[in-house]
């Protein structure tokens, strides 16, 4: 193959890459490391700088300073044309004028590749859309363009494929189909895959890391199940799932715990579950964890009085919005494991308990919190 | 009319009334009273002279009385005409042509720059394309003649630096060809400006993406992306250009840069019995210009033009 693009083998490295556009840092001095051949989410609200990441990973935006390197390889500076990278867009940008055949062989053609046309079939029948590779792009429905952008992607063999909201435009259950189709092509092909995406179920259920974003910076990263486990920041606690959080003062430890209080409650906080051990801080318990009772349970030392304010059922569990002492709404959610569900109605005085071994401590960070909820609403 | 009986009924609050049948009818009528004026318009101006012209194309004249008619299916003034004038409809071709291809040349970049380079500037060049259609054409092109003249500072520097071989501009095929340039270029212009500015630029990133470097991404995502304003573009030029008249009258010689448009002109007005020829030539030119004009959509025709 006579080409210009370059070699590059190994995995993706971001060195303190900044991105300024004009006064606005949309990414601030980030470093990253994705290994080769994983499946790597980008996860973040929209204007955290994910897309701007992924664009300056392309070619299609030059970082302000820092370097982008595969493997060895430094492709900071070179043209999008030249690196073994490809995008699948968010709005899919197949061409209008090409068939999808020909879409998908626009890549090895241009590349010079003698067989462009039995590669592109190979990479449609991949995505299983063989059948419609004479078609016009506008004659396919969004779920079929999503696979021909993809399909256009792969066929090149990226030594990185980039993701930017992939699923964004889809219905909720092709959404959950694409997924499990991802995934299944990332193992099938063995690519790397960085996935940009502001839904944090799709990058849990799909990365084998998650890099949290928020403000151009990388938040917390790591394996979906320690990011939800123990979020290191109010952000992350609120924006990887939900979290009742409270602001207190470390009081002193006890054995392997620490101890705060929390508007007037003691709680307990496992000491490798924080990373702040005096002053203020901000304690968390995530809604599944919380159990909810009619009466003062004993024992745990771990309960605090509440008031319900919502109860919301959907079959397999029942969420409650509680009012805690501090003033703070707490969510719970109970899976309906009992013949007798519990029967609180708004209103009624009931008791809160948890494991303390549940807990975790994030440094205090209101707007952040809240910064992770409104976005989680939208 | 309908819509208010519709109203009342809705706001009389009985789901049950229908419109009136008289109301339905007139609704099933309304599309056809609204053509009437258009019609009559079209019938009055563009198809009635068009039968006159095919008419007066295929009259004889009265032996003895020069300037006298009579109604006969004499197809004879078009082999008379094509074979005087053939090397005006050649000359009308060729000029129109290359002027095409010129305006395509300086259009693109032009609406290139416009629609993704200009940021701010964009409105600003708008405004400048379209600027000159404040003034009248045939100023403009007599302002050209001004500009273009043999002691004009154009002519006089390019004599002077010995490029300009015959020491003129006027009076020669350049100046009809620019003249021609000149005044269809805004056509060109503002239709590649409008497929480019829809495109979406994504896709142009795309391409660059795909290992297109800037040239093959130009030939290969830009240009077909702008193809509905660029056949549009070229239609708009060549059309008017090919029976355009006034940039040889007033920038061409009298002799060698005649165009068919100035051969109709002059069988008109001036020659004294000229009516079938300029009609037969009208006809010709208007069934060349149809034929050459449906080969190049069906050629080079998108979807959207079509």
């Amino acid at each position: 193959m006579a080409t210009n693009t370059r070699e590059a083998h190994g995995d993706l490295v971001l060195e303190n890459v900044t991105k300024e556009f004009g006064d606005f840092t949309a990414v601030d001095d980030l470093s990253l490391v994705v290994p080769r051949g994983s499946f790597f989410a980008l996860l973040g609200p929209s204007g955290c700088g994910k897309t701007t990441t992924l664009r300056m990973v392309a070619g299609l935006e030059q970082p302000t300073a820092g370097r982008v390197l595969i493997g060895e390889t430094d492709l900071t500076g070179t043209r999008p044309h030249e690196r073994p990278v490809n995008t699948v867009f968010q709005s899919y940008a197949l061409f209008p004028h090409l068939t999808v055949r020909e879409n998908v062989a626009f890549g090895p053609k241009r590349r010079k590749a003698s067989d462009a046309m039995r590669q592109a079939d190979d990479a449609l029948e991949l995505v299983q859309l063989s059948h419609l590779a004479g078609r016009k792009p506008m004659q396919l429905s969004g779920g079929q363009q999503q696979r021909v952008a993809l399909a256009r992607a792969v066929v090149n063999h990226p030594e990185v494929l980039l993701l930017d909201e992939p699923l964004g435009a889809l219905d909720l259950k092709l959404r959950r189909q694409m997924q499990v189709e991802l995934k299944r092509i990332q193992s099938e092909v063995g690519l790397t895959f960085i996935h940009v995406t502001h839904d944090q179920e799709e990058a849990m259920t799909m990365a084998d890391t998650v890099a949290v974003m928020n403000g151009g910076r990388i938040e917390q990263m790591g394996p979906p199940e320690r990011l939800y486990d123990l979020p290191r920041t109010a952000f992350v606690a609120n924006f990887v799932g939900q979290s009742n959080l409270g602001v207190g003062r470390i009081l002193g430890t006890d054995g392997d715990f620490v101890m705060a209080e929390v508007s007037n409650t003691k709680v307990r906080i496992p000491k490798q579950r924080t990373e702040i051990h005096d002053g203020e801080v901000m304690f968390g318990v995530r809604p599944e964890k919380v159990r909810i009772h009619e009466s003062q349970p004993d024992g745990t030392g771990n309960d605090v009085r509440a008031t319900v304010t919502d109860v919301s059922f959907s079959g397999v569990a029942t969420q409650y919005l509680v009012t805690v002492p501090s003033g703070a709404n707490w969510s719970v959610y109970e899976q309906n494991l009992d013949v007798d569900p519990i029967s609180v109605r708004p209103g009624d005085d009931v008791w809160l308990s948890w494991d303390p071994t549940h807990a975790f401590a994030v440094p205090v960070d209101e707007h952040g919190s809240k910064a992770a909820l409104v976005e989680d609403g939208a | 009319m309908t819509t208010a009986v519709a109203a009342s009924a809705r706001e009389a609050g009985d789901p049950q009334l229908t419109p009136p049948r008289a109301g339905a009818k007139r609704r099933r009528w309304t599309p056809y009273l609204l053509l009437i004026p258009g019609l009559l318009w079209l019938t009055l101006f563009f198809i009635v002279p068009l039968v006159q012209l095919g008419s007066a194309s295929l009259q004889s004249q009265w032996p003895g009385a020069p300037g006298y008619y009579y109604r006969d299916v004499n197809v004879g003034n078009y082999v008379e005409a094509l074979r005087t004038y053939g090397v005006h409809f050649l000359r009308s071709l060729l000029y129109a042509g290359t002027a095409t291809v010129l305006c395509f040349a300086v259009a693109f970049p032009l609406a290139y720059a416009m629609a993704f380079k200009a940021g701010r500037w964009r409105n600003v060049m708008l405004i400048l394309v379209v600027a000159p259609f404040f003034t009248s054409f045939i100023l403009r092109t007599i302002a050209w003649r001004q500009i273009l003249a043999d002691d004009g500072f154009v002519a006089s520097t390019l004599r002077a630096v010995h490029l300009l071989p015959g020491g003129h501009i006027t009076e020669t095929w350049v100046a009809v060809v620019a003249g021609l340039t000149y005044n269809f270029l805004p056509f060109m212009v503002l239709p590649i400006y409008t497929s480019l500015e829809r495109a979406d630029p994504r896709l142009l990133e795309a391409g660059r993406d795909l290992y297109a470097d800037r040239f093959t991404n130009l030939r290969t995502v830009t240009i077909p992306l702008a193809a509905p304003g660029i056949l549009a573009g070229t239609l708009l030029t060549f059309i008017p250009a090919a029976g355009d008249y006034v940039n040889a009258e007033l920038l061409g010689s009298d002799t060698s840069t005649k165009m068919v448009g100035n051969v109709i002109n002059s069988q008109f007005f001036t020659v004294l019995g000229g009516y079938p020829t300029a009609a037969a030539l009208s006809i010709s030119l208007m069934i060349l210009i149809l034929v050459l004009v449906l080969g190049y959509v069906r050629r080079f025709g998108t979807e959207e033009v079509l």
